[in-house]
């Protein structure tokens, strides 16, 4: 055997095995999120027995346990699968696009776009429900995210990962000071911010999951037809640009994506910090740099972790801590941990 | 650049760095006294400044020593500590998003403060007094101890940046989703008080509460402007300032704990007023010209940006903290300073 082929042989069989890894993971998610959801319908504030959960769902006849679920249980599942599903992607699309391993939905200043729109929505216009003033986080988050990168391009040269930093910086500290100004001098505003700004995805019901839907759907399917597109762009923009790719195009596509997702959760939601920001290290791991895979990983982690992350609160804590901040807790140490063995990846 | 001997020492002075220190001094005086003369019963700035030289009457004497200098005092001793510890952080960090802020140090200081306002206010009724010195002591108390966590976490065979500002964004998430937990739990007065905090404010600035921070600067501040010559050793990389006989780690430790000393303090003091510790720095940069943030320019341009955005503040709205007004502000000048540079970069 020559020393040619045995370079083959080994790059066949890393590759294989790399793909061997993938499938299986996927495999080992998609049984974790069925699992998590269960465990999310299963466990609440009320213990109700198994089977008794399980007739409410086939067989519904308006008992009190029925409502519990339907209306309590399942919404909030719902809604913890869809915004885990796109606080993974839009973590993995960002970080991937500003090349910062550190880049999240509070980086780029989605998070504070979508609570100056809550916060005015509520204080100016006096909404004061939650799917009332979800339309306008999600267009603050829009106004905001879209603003950072125009910002970030200003002059005519390339956003690079330090300019949209400095931008979403400014942009973040701008709005946090509105949002101050505005809630400061209104008590309801207050009342309702406080608790938007931890993040929960409790006393969501299914016209949250109608409303934001249609967005994330568009969010996830725009995210996976740009993942081809930053495999070549993760080559460094000349050589895209080299191979013939149109990178502006690939850049506007990634930033609808994030702002479609990114936006939609935070606005249902309000900002859960470090799901973004985390899930995409743990997802390259098992990927590997390829965003076909590792996009639809993160995706899939998120939704995993975020719905774990609320169960365990709720069977833990009885509920008094709210998802977002649980993550929080649980997710600095992790992301310091990675920071302090491996210096973070340099993406 | 000159060299002056004043006996055996020999100092380096930049008329430049001179020069903007000085015209900043004098603008701070100035500002400041208006400051001090505006309120129910107005008084001239050139009355202000007579009365504090130790003439004008035993009125105003008595309006000005009693009741406004703690307020524009604590504004001066505040800003200038957030300068210097800003300038100290970016220095050390070579990064002009270290600040105290992003590194974690005020979000300690504000978890601990939170604590005592939420946990004070509707649960044990913990006023008056104990209110008054529980809080600066918290504040100051949870600022070091996330300064000592930084420096802890970020140590692996020496300190290094980029890893250090890892390190202080995940300290930060503990400590603001910490904050907004314990607002949740609160009652809406105490979220509004502790809000109020949060963002920084100097109305409820007193005698009691500018002796603390008079005291901490007056030991700090000398001890960092000594040590603060190692900086420009440390800047050309771990092993040249080896060369130049600078002890590297105890060095950038010292350093790093005196920093967060200042931010604890000022933040005892004040709350974490946004912005100043990220723009002052940068600003006195600009205005220098120097290769880093020059120490005790910074100190003072600080300190005239706190009072300034204190005197502007009560001009168009009286009781907003005067955090908030920083972070407006801040914002869009550091977009025009981040535009301006990449429209240089251009041409």
């Amino acid at each position: 055997m020559t020393g040619g082929t045995g370079v083959t042989v080994v790059a066949r069989a890393g590759l294989s095995g790399r793909r061997r890894r993938r499938v299986l993971g996927l495999a080992v998610l998609a049984v974790l999120l069925v699992a998590v959801c269960a465990a999310s319908i299963t466990f609440g504030a009320r213990a109700i027995p198994v089977g008794a959960v399980w007739d409410a769902l086939v067989r519904p006849n308006g008992t009190e346990t029925d409502i519990i679920v339907w209306s309590l249980r399942v919404p909030r599942t719902v809604v913890g699968v869809l915004a885990g599903l796109a606080l993974g992607a839009a973590g993995a699309l960002m970080q991937g696009h500003t090349r910062n391993p550190l880049a999240d939905p509070g980086l780029l200043g989605v998070t504070q776009g979508a609570a100056f729109g809550v916060v005015f929505a509520v204080v100016v216009l006096g909404v004061d429900r939650l799917y009332g003033f979800i339309w306008f986080g999600f267009a603050g988050a829009m106004v905001a995210s879209v603003a950072v990168f125009l910002l970030g391009a200003v002059g005519g040269r390339r956003a690079t990962p330090v300019t949209l930093a400095l931008a979403g910086a400014a942009v973040s500290a701008l709005l946090y000071g509105l949002i101050a100004a505005v809630v400061l001098g209104n008590e309801q505003g207050m009342e309702i911010y406080r608790f938007w700004r931890v993040g929960s995805i409790a006393g969501r019901d299914f016209a949250v999951v109608g409303q934001i839907l249609p967005f994330l759907v568009a969010g996830l399917l725009l995210a996976l037809v740009n993942t081809p597109g930053m495999n070549t762009l993760a080559l460094g923009e000349d050589v895209a640009t080299a191979l013939g790719q149109r990178v502006a195009r690939t850049r506007v596509l990634g930033v609808v994506a994030i702002t479609l997702l990114g936006g939609s959760a935070v606005a249902a939601c309000g900002p859960i910090a470090f799901l973004g920001l985390v899930v995409p290290h743990l997802a390259r791991a098992v990927t590997g740099p390829d965003y076909r895979w590792l996009v639809p990983f993160s995706a899939l982690l998120g939704a995993v972790l975020l719905l774990a992350a609320d169960v365990l609160g709720r069977v833990l804590t009885g509920d008094s801590f709210e998802v977002g901040i649980l993550l929080a807790i649980i997710g600095a140490p992790v992301f310091i941990v990675l920071v302090r063995r491996k210096g973070l990846a340099r993406i | 650049m000159k060299v002056v001997a004043v006996g055996p020492a020999r100092f380096r002075v930049r008329p430049r760095v001179v020069g903007v220190a000085v015209g900043a001094f004098a603008l701070l005086v100035l500002v400041s006294a208006v400051n001090i003369g505006m309120g129910s019963s107005h008084i001239g700035v050139l009355d202000v400044l007579e009365t504090l030289l130790g003439g004008g009457t035993a009125r105003e004497r008595g309006i000005i020593f009693d009741l406004r200098l703690p307020r524009t005092l604590t504004g001066v001793l505040v800003g200038a500590a957030l300068g210097l510890s800003g300038a100290l952080f970016q220095s050390l960090a070579r990064n002009p998003l270290a600040s105290p802020d992003v590194l974690g140090i005020t979000w300690g200081a504000g978890a601990a403060t939170v604590a005592v306002i939420v946990v004070g206010g509707y649960r044990g009724q913990v006023s008056g007094a104990v209110g008054a010195v529980g809080m600066p002591v918290a504040g100051l108390v949870g600022g070091l101890v996330a300064g000592v966590l930084l420096y802890a976490l970020s140590w692996r065979r020496g300190i290094d940046g980029y890893r250090m500002v890892l390190i202080g964004i995940g300290l930060s998430a503990i400590g603001y989703n910490t904050v907004y937990w314990l607002l949740t739990i609160g009652d809406v007065n105490d979220a509004a008080r502790a809000v109020t905090w949060i963002v920084g404010s100097l109305s409820d600035a007193s005698w009691a509460a500018v002796g603390p921070v008079l005291l901490a600067l007056v030991t700090l501040v000398p001890v960092t402007l000594v040590l603060g010559h190692t900086i420009g050793g440390l800047q050309f990389g771990d092993e040249t300032a080896r060369g130049l006989g600078i002890r590297v780690d105890a060095a950038r430790g010292t350093l790093l704990l005196l920093g967060a000393g200042l931010a604890a303090v000022a933040t005892s003091a004040a709350g974490p007023i946004t912005f100043v510790a990220l723009a002052t720095p940068q600003i006195a940069l600009r205005l220098t010209r120097s290769p880093q943030p020059p120490l005790v320019g910074s100190m003072v341009i600080g300190a005239l940006l706190t009072v300034s955005a204190d005197l502007l503040t009560r001009l168009v709205i009286p009781d907003l903290p005067v955090g908030v007004l920083t972070a407006i502000l801040g914002a869009p000048y550091l977009i025009f300073l981040f535009v301006r540079s990449r429209r240089e970069a251009r041409a």
